[in-house]
């Protein structure tokens, strides 16, 4: 194969001719093997059966160890141009999870329609997924013309009703072709049938079907696949690996990562067994080191500082998704997600609009869930901001699946991202508080019996530099001053309260939250309760001070402070002099008024 | 871009989601010193900048030709590789086997490939390890199973392969459903999977036999010299247990004259794995051999 081939998909109802048209392609383009056609036109003879290009198919299919022209899944055939795959979708059950895959691949797609029976479901089914798989070359095929006389006005009526149908997909199909499949009419040659149509017959519309693009004229987009620090034979390389998705980038070039903000300079591609390579394009997988020891994590998006062209960061996005999990996806649930390179948490928090479903009902308010082959417009939040881009912009990184049950079960684009303002937990905490129920007594009729305000004071830092002895003095010195203190080492939670979880990225979220929701029942008593946590980030902070709401956080951090964005009250280096540290929190709380000066 | 450089980049990122989602799950691949294989060794190295951060499993029948052991300890040696062997002992012992004239072909596949590949995967047979300062090959006292098994397996051999999806799962007994395989969507892979099942890692899926030579003779890569013809006229063209296995009728001594004898489709009405005597018994012998846990 001297040329690059184009791969394209026929999308059709099985019984809209699908296999009629690939057998007639690879018939008419002498792509059998020898002797083929008539053994089966004979067998059909033989067997008083009336001979079908469908029978062809299925007898390649199972005997395919010699042609090597067609397997189960994908038909190999060439025109004078080029060569091409036909990506087909085997079989009847789970055809839509082979259709996805297979249509996933492809650079153009024909969408078959039974000029008979019409824009049936399924038709409409089918410009949906093509829509969010982003295939951007779409042709119409109205086939069975025979059984409607070949006319014109049946032809134009369903051109007419699909069009508008796929316009409002987005969606601008590049011709529509009525076709007699089992006849060979318009596939090869115009049809005398059909007279009144003078466009490209199939096969000129397949020669004419562009390759896709590189993206090498695109701003340069690199999504971190990972980070590899191999240390046998004295390796001192510390190499971001991935594929270049598009635009080109130079040794020397300053970089940016999202969504970290990070800057660097390209060191040196690598392309083993190279690492002097002065310049890589798109389509490309590679390496590259950097001139600072930068912590970049697998996910971010690395570009290029002077095209000023980057990805969004936000934590709430506006997608079309398509659902086809066995179970329904359900609002507010948390699912992995995989989106560019970055796999993390997220859930639908809202449904905007539905615009295919089984049910039939469309009822949004009461909509709860997303079923089966349901195709819906919704916000996905994740729990912490990332980087993606917007689908029409780079397709690579502005398209995403998410998995439930083991399995992808959903993918999608994204249209739009949003602010982080309305944010899910905002939300729900401003919801708890409104529904709380708060007995008789009030928040500051405990103070003013306790003699000091609630607080959670939270002491992070790194593994042994010791917070659990300042938080074990802080809550002795707090009680004996008279203040009802109170300390909860996490490691307790272990085989209580958190005995389901495990260090899965979906339980750690979780741990999160339930911290979260633990301070604010502790806190609601009127007490000061105290813990400690190893290694958290500034979301999960900025997590547990929400959920906390609407009493207060005071952070005390030990050590190296990671945070970014949070601002701690209180920083102290690694293994403070307790009395002092003990001291200086008790100074704080006096500052803000917990605890009164007179008390002491 | 050309195709071949284009498959390279696919495989590459496939080879690096594996390692990236499997690489605390015990991640092999699969290494039968064929041309395929030996490939996508290759590209490991690429895909991990001249490091294999994984070991490599052959399965060893005792009746592979003997220039195939050679072949393999000199690259492990060279290439510094973390090789590993299994066997199954018990079968060679009672002489089970096809040559012993104790069983058929496919049960003597069964037993030697399947069956080994099986209890090699799960740990529980003994392993063999490779010690780069003896030489040789140790008993491994590891018995901690594969978790990911990565496989050179192209969808234009055979009918079942072409079914096969790039991360695809596996049942405890090895089962494939092959009816209600998940999707596969852009450069997404299913990666999460229950306790108790494996997965199989195909990065080669897209290549051809045509693409597989391409690549060898662009990139230089060290093939066994079984694969060209030696002055009698006969080359193998896929290799096995020699009691099983013959060569084609094929003068190409060489790369370029495969790629050739390839292009000029000289081979073409001829299936690659034709000199496998295991495909032709009992119909589909591979498809059943497959769903059976070979690979």
């Amino acid at each position: 194969m001297e040329k690059e081939q184009l791969n394209f998909v026929v999308i059709g109802h099985v019984d809209h001719g699908k296999s009629t048209l690939i057998g007639r392609l690879l018939a008419d383009t002498n792509s059998l093997p020898e002797g083929k056609l008539e053994s089966v036109k004979a067998f059909c003879e033989k067997n008083s059966r009336v001979f079908e290009y469908a029978f062809l198919l299925d007898a390649l299919k199972e005997e395919q160890a010699q042609g090597i022209t067609i397997d189960a899944a994908r038909c190999f055939f060439k025109t004078q141009k080029r060569d091409y795959m036909i990506i087909d979708a085997p079989g009847h059950t789970e055809f839509i999870k082979n259709m996805i895959t297979g249509a996933a691949k492809a650079d153009a797609c024909f969408i078959l329609i039974d000029a008979k029976e019409g824009i049936q479901k399924n038709s409409k089914r089918h410009g949906y997924i093509v829509s969010l798989l982003d295939i951007k070359q779409v042709v119409v095929i109205i086939n069975k013309m025979d059984l409607v006389n070949y006319s014109k006005e049946v032809f134009d009526n369903i051109q007419k009703e699909y069009n508008e149908f796929l316009t409002n997909l987005g969606i601008n199909a590049i011709r529509y072709i009525p076709v007699c499949a089992r006849d060979g009419e318009n596939i090869l040659s115009l049809s005398k049938n059909m007279e009144w149509y003078k466009d490209l017959n199939v096969i000129e519309q397949i020669d004419d079907f562009k390759p896709k693009g590189k993206n090498i004229e695109k701003k340069f987009r690199f999504p971190i696949q990972d980070v590899y620090k191999f240390t046998e034979g004295d390796d001192e390389r510390r190499i971001l690996s991935g594929k270049v998705v598009s635009g080109t980038i130079n040794a020397g070039d300053e970089v940016v990562f999202f969504p970290s903000n990070k800057k660097s300079i390209i060191k040196t591609i690598e392309i083993f067994p190279k690492n002097d390579i002065a310049s890589i394009e798109a389509g490309f997988s590679c390496g590259f080191t950097l001139n600072d020891p930068l912590y970049i994590k697998s996910g971010e998006i690395m570009c290029k500082t002077k095209e000023q062209s980057f990805p969004q960061v936000s934590r709430r996005l506006k997608v079309n998704l398509f659902w086809m999990g066995e179970a329904n996806l359900l609002i507010e649930k948390s699912y992995k997600i995989k989106i560019g390179t970055l796999e993390t948490i997220a859930k639908v928090t809202e449904i905007i609009n539905i615009v295919d479903s089984s049910e039939l009902s469309n009822n949004i308010e009461k909509k709860t869930q997303i079923n089966k082959y349901d195709v819906v417009q919704c916000v996905i939040e994740t729990a912490k901001p990332i980087s993606f881009d917007l689908v029409q912009d780079h397709h690579y990184t502005g398209r995403f699946v998410i998995i439930d049950n083991f399995e992808i079960a959903g993918c999608g684009i994204v249209t739009g991202s949003l602010s982080n303002e309305n944010l899910a937990i905002d939300q729900y905490v401003k919801e708890r508080e409104i529904k709380w129920d708060f007995g008789l007594i009030s928040r500051e009729d405990r103070a003013k019996r306790f003699g000091h305000k609630s607080k959670f004071i939270l002491i992070t830092g790194k593994k042994g530099t010791g917070k659990r002895e300042l938080a074990i003095r802080l809550e002795k010195k707090l009680f004996e001053s008279n203040y009802n203190s109170y300390y909860i080492n996490v490691a307790n939670l272990t085989d209580g309260l958190d005995v389901d979880l495990s260090d899965s990225i979906f339980d750690k979220e979780e741990f999160v939250r339930r911290m979260g929701e633990l301070a604010r029942l502790f806190t609601g008593c009127g007490i000061i309760f105290i813990t400690a946590l190893d290694d958290i980030d500034d979301y999960d902070l900025e997590k547990i001070k929400k959920l906390n709401m609407p009493y207060e956080i005071l952070v005390v951090n030990i050590g190296e402070n990671n945070y970014e964005k949070f601002s701690v009250n209180l920083n102290l280096q690694a293994n403070p002099n307790i009395n002092l540290a003990t001291e200086l929190i008790l100074e704080e709380l006096k500052k803000q008024e917990i605890i009164l000066e007179y008390y002491l | 871009m050309d195709r071949i450089e284009r498959l390279e980049a696919e495989s590459i990122f496939i080879l690096r989601d594996a390692y990236k989602y499997f690489k605390t799950k015990n991640l092999g691949m699969l290494w039968s010193i064929g041309k395929d294989s030996t490939v996508l060794l290759y590209l490991a190295r690429k895909a991990f900048f001249g490091h294999i951060p994984f070991p490599l499993v052959h399965i060893d029948t005792h009746y592979k030709i003997p220039e195939m052991i050679e072949f393999r300890d000199k690259i492990a040696l060279e290439w510094k590789l973390d090789m590993i062997y299994g066997e199954n002992s018990e079968a060679l012992q009672k002489k089970y086997t096809f040559p012993d004239q104790k069983v058929d072909r496919l049960t003597c596949c069964k037993y030697l490939k399947s069956d080994a590949l099986k209890h090699t995967l799960s740990g529980e047979w003994q392993r063999y390890r490779l010690d780069h300062n003896l030489k040789k090959y140790i008993k491994d006292a590891k018995t901690d199973p594969f978790n990911g098994v990565i496989v050179g397996i192209r969808a234009d051999e055979e009918g079942s392969r072409s079914k096969e999806r790039c991360f695809s799962p596996r049942s405890e007994n090895n089962e494939w459903n092959v009816g209600d395989q998940p999707p596969e969507v852009w450069q997404y892979f299913n990666t999460d999977f229950p306790k108790g099942c494996h997965i199989r890692i195909h990065p080669l899926l897209d290549w051809t036999e045509l693409d597989i030579w391409e690549y060898i003779k662009k990139e230089n890569i060290p093939v066994i010299s079984l694969y060209f013809d030696q002055g009698q006229g006969k080359r193998y063209r896929s290799l096995g247990c020699y009691p099983c296995t013959t060569p084609i009728n094929s003068i190409s001594k060489n790369v370029d004259e495969i790629i050739e004898e390839l292009k000029t489709g000289k081979l073409a009405n001829i299936a690659e794995r034709s000199g496998r005597a295991q495909d032709k018994e009992d119909g589909g012998g591979l498809e059943n051999l497959r769903r059976d846990g070979y690979m």
